[in-house]
């Protein structure tokens, strides 16, 4: 059976569910219990769960951080959630020094099951310290995972994954989406493996991929292409690490011609990952070299124009189609 | 109106025994056995002579950096010996004797040292961390191990150690602001030595104390002889009473003195007097021990030298097992990165040992379709 539910309520389920079935998991954070998250999250949860379990923490990002890694090296399952992962930049040497490499530095004595998640990305007119997208920065990490949900079906599902994880997994949300409405399955093991990329359009001519936020500008895209006959294939990855090389590249032998869409800065990063990847791997399918739309190389302005502008939209995306596919 | 107090405190001072040889028998009776005294001893001579050789095989080539422990020896040895087996030990680098006490074999310190990473592989029944070299992030990570403890309703507790300078860490302020807002039943433990590499202690506290940055916390602080065993035993069984029964975080600053240099890579004559260190080595926490001993009649120089024998003899089993251990295959360099991981591409770099580009493994467009 599934409703329509917001993206927000998506994710507070998924908390919720995994909370209730397993005792490890906790909520710890900024404003996570008596005002039910700084975007209204996890509305709800105190009330459930209790103080002992849904956490108002100082504010100290290093610090909830470092305490969530220790506590999941003795078999908790914390749930860290940053108001913004703009504010994870504080806690760098916890989440990317100490979490991602435990494993591998005691040899495998030390696991780390720890989800840090929160809003990530610009578009709110937040000025440019407020508005970070993460993942390019951080996708770099080994030992990490990473997850970016555009739907709130699957912000659900691959949170639950995340919460069941061993790794540690950084659940990038999107302010912007948090009010989108969607069907969700009321199964509790809505599940969504990571590396398994969904295709929310189907086409021919070229291959949109994207993660998170801008998937929505590839779908608007690739409606106001279809008019111009122009059919796009788009690709929502649903994680970035692992990534789902396999959906992307059989895609691009089909269509012949790909766009990658991400919200980040274009030096390396996702787009450029998946651009190389696509390169190496279907080089002799591509009929025009492989296209990145990213944010612009800038701060994110705090102007609404000038901070609409930079970031990926659908005109960018229809543009670099037309010329992936030599229509201009 | 006039102007009030609003708040002052006092910080506790503990010294058992001084290095003068005074005994404060009504604070130290009930604290450490006599035979529980020979056998610590025992341990700080054998974590010394540890020292020596780690110092030897650094010089010739044998090993990487080393930090010595030389002169702190009592602080981590008597909160080792004041907790219980499956209290969490939480150390940064400098805690040899504490660690071998809770039953860490000697070369895994040697081989973390050596630069390898079974080193750090420490057995799970052991409840302590590896080695943590970003200055204070550990101290967070006791934070939520003891966090974890109480969260199951398990009796154990978390000790964390760090330096003087650590105290300067953001993460410092971090873990003990949220150990005494939450009632985390941690302890957190500072062995004092006055440097922090070239810097001296004014440069990270301007107040008369260490201990005292835990009143800002609202924690219970103690500051103590770091060089006295009895004192640290009895600070660090105060804080885990309170931490056990409570839920209450202690701040203890040991005051102690790197007798050493910082590490093998420093030469400490380039910026501190000869005259300090003199002064220091008379508070030498092995000798008043030994001095103790013999007061006791528990000890003479025939034990004295059976004690060195033994301690030359398992530092050099442990040098042997460290040295001879098999070289870590390449192979295993992709193990440990994840628990779960069932995505084309990290199995793909596993099998064929290739990280990324296509250009160092035709086989991969293969490799991802058979997979897949
Ligand atoms: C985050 C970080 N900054 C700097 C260093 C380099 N460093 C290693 S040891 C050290 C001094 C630490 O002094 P203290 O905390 O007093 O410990 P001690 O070595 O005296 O026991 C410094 C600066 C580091 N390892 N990590
Ligand atoms: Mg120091």
């Amino acid at each position: 059976m599934s409703r329509v539910i917001e993206f927000r309520d998506a994710l507070c389920e998924a908390m919720t569910e995994e909370m209730v079935r397993d005792e490890r998991v906790f909520l710890m954070g900024e404003e996570v219990a008596e005002y039910d998250g700084a975007y209204k999250v996890s509305r709800g949860m105190l009330e459930q769960f209790g103080s002992r379990r849904v956490i108002d923490t100082p504010i100290s990002e290093s610090g909830f951080s470092g305490l969530g890694i220790g506590a999941a090296m003795h078999g908790l399952r914390p749930i860290i959630e940053f108001m913004s992962w703009s504010f994870s930049l504080v806690a760098a040497d916890p989440i990317l020094n100490n979490a991602p490499k435990m494993l591998y530095m005691s040899g495998g004595q030390f696991g780390c099951p720890i989800v840090f998640r929160g809003n990530d990305g610009a578009g709110g007119q937040l000025g440019s310290t407020h508005s970070w997208c993460v993942e390019s920065l951080y996708a770099n990490v080994p030992g990490l995972k990473m997850a970016i949900p555009a739907f709130p079906s699957d912000a659900k599902g691959l949170l639950k994954t995340a919460i069941r994880d061993d790794d540690p997994v950084f659940f990038l949300e999107s302010e912007r989406l948090l009010a989108l409405k969607g069907e969700v399955d009321e199964d509790p093991e809505l599940l969504i493996p990571f590396g398994t990329a969904n295709i929310p359009r189907e086409g021919t001519d070229c291959t949109l991929v994207s993660f998170g936020r801008p998937v929505h500008f590839c779908l608007e895209a690739a409606e106001e292409l279809a008019g111009q006959n122009i059919s796009c294939e788009v690709i929502d990855g649903r994680s970035i690490r692992p990534l789902d090389v396999p959906t992307i590249t059989r895609s691009v032998r089909k269509t012949n011609a790909c766009v990658v869409v991400d919200q980040s800065w274009p030096f390396a990063s996702i787009a450029s990952e998946v651009a190389a990847t696509v390169s190496e791997q279907c080089f002799d399918d591509l009929d025009h070299p492989v296209v990145r739309v990213n944010s612009d190389d800038v701060p994110a302005p705090y102007a609404f124009d000038l901070e609409q502008e930079m970031l990926p939209n659908a005109r960018k995306i229809c543009q670099a189609v037309r010329t992936a596919t030599y229509s201009s | 109106m006039p102007i009030t107090k609003a708040f002052t405190t006092e910080i506790d001072y503990v010294s058992i025994l001084d290095e003068h040889g005074n005994f404060d028998a009504q604070l130290g009776s009930d604290l450490i056995s006599n035979d529980e005294l020979v056998q610590l001893y025992e341990q700080m001579l054998t974590s010394r002579r540890f020292d020596e050789v780690a110092f030897k095989l650094q010089r010739s080539g044998r090993m990487g950096t080393y930090p010595q422990n030389m002169g702190q020896e009592a602080t981590s040895l008597g909160a080792a010996f004041a907790l219980e087996p499956h209290d969490w030990l939480v150390p940064c680098y400098r805690e040899n004797t504490g660690l071998f006490h809770r039953g860490l074999p000697m070369e895994y310190i040697l081989l973390h040292w050596m630069g390898d990473e079974r080193g750090n592989q420490i057995p799970r029944e052991l409840f302590m961390t590896p080695l943590a070299i970003p200055i204070g992030t550990q101290m967070l990570h006791a934070t939520g191990l003891a966090w974890a403890s109480k969260y199951r309703g398990e009796s154990n507790i978390a000790c964390t150690f760090f330096g003087d300078g650590a105290t300067s860490e953001g993460d410092f302020h971090e873990a003990m602001n949220f150990a005494a807002n939450l009632d985390i039943p941690v302890i957190f433990f500072c062995q004092n030595n006055h440097w922090a590499i070239s810097v001296p202690g004014h440069i990270q506290c301007s107040a008369p104390t260490v201990a005292q940055r835990g009143v800002a916390y609202g924690m219970d602080c103690v500051q103590c002889d770091g060089n006295d065993i009895f004192a640290v035993t009895k600070v660090v069984k105060d804080a885990a009473q309170r931490a056990r029964d409570n839920n209450r975080p202690t701040f203890i600053e040991a005051v102690t003195y790197r007798l050493g240099d910082h590490t093998t890579a420093d030469d400490a004559r380039r910026y501190r007097d000869e005259e300090e260190v003199e002064m220091w080595k008379t508070r030498d926490p092995m000798i008043r021990m030994r001095d103790h001993l013999k007061s006791l009649n528990l000890w003479n120089d025939s034990k004295e030298a059976a004690a060195t024998e033994k301690a030359e003899t398992l530092v050099a089993e442990a040098v042997k097992r460290a040295e001879e251990i098999a070289e870590q295959p390449v192979s295993e360099i992709f193990d440990s990165m994840y628990n779960t991981i069932d995505d084309p591409e990290m199995i793909r770099q596993r099998q064929t040992m290739r990280t990324s580009s296509i250009g160092q493994d035709p086989t991969q467009v293969e490799s991802t379709e058979q997979v897949n």
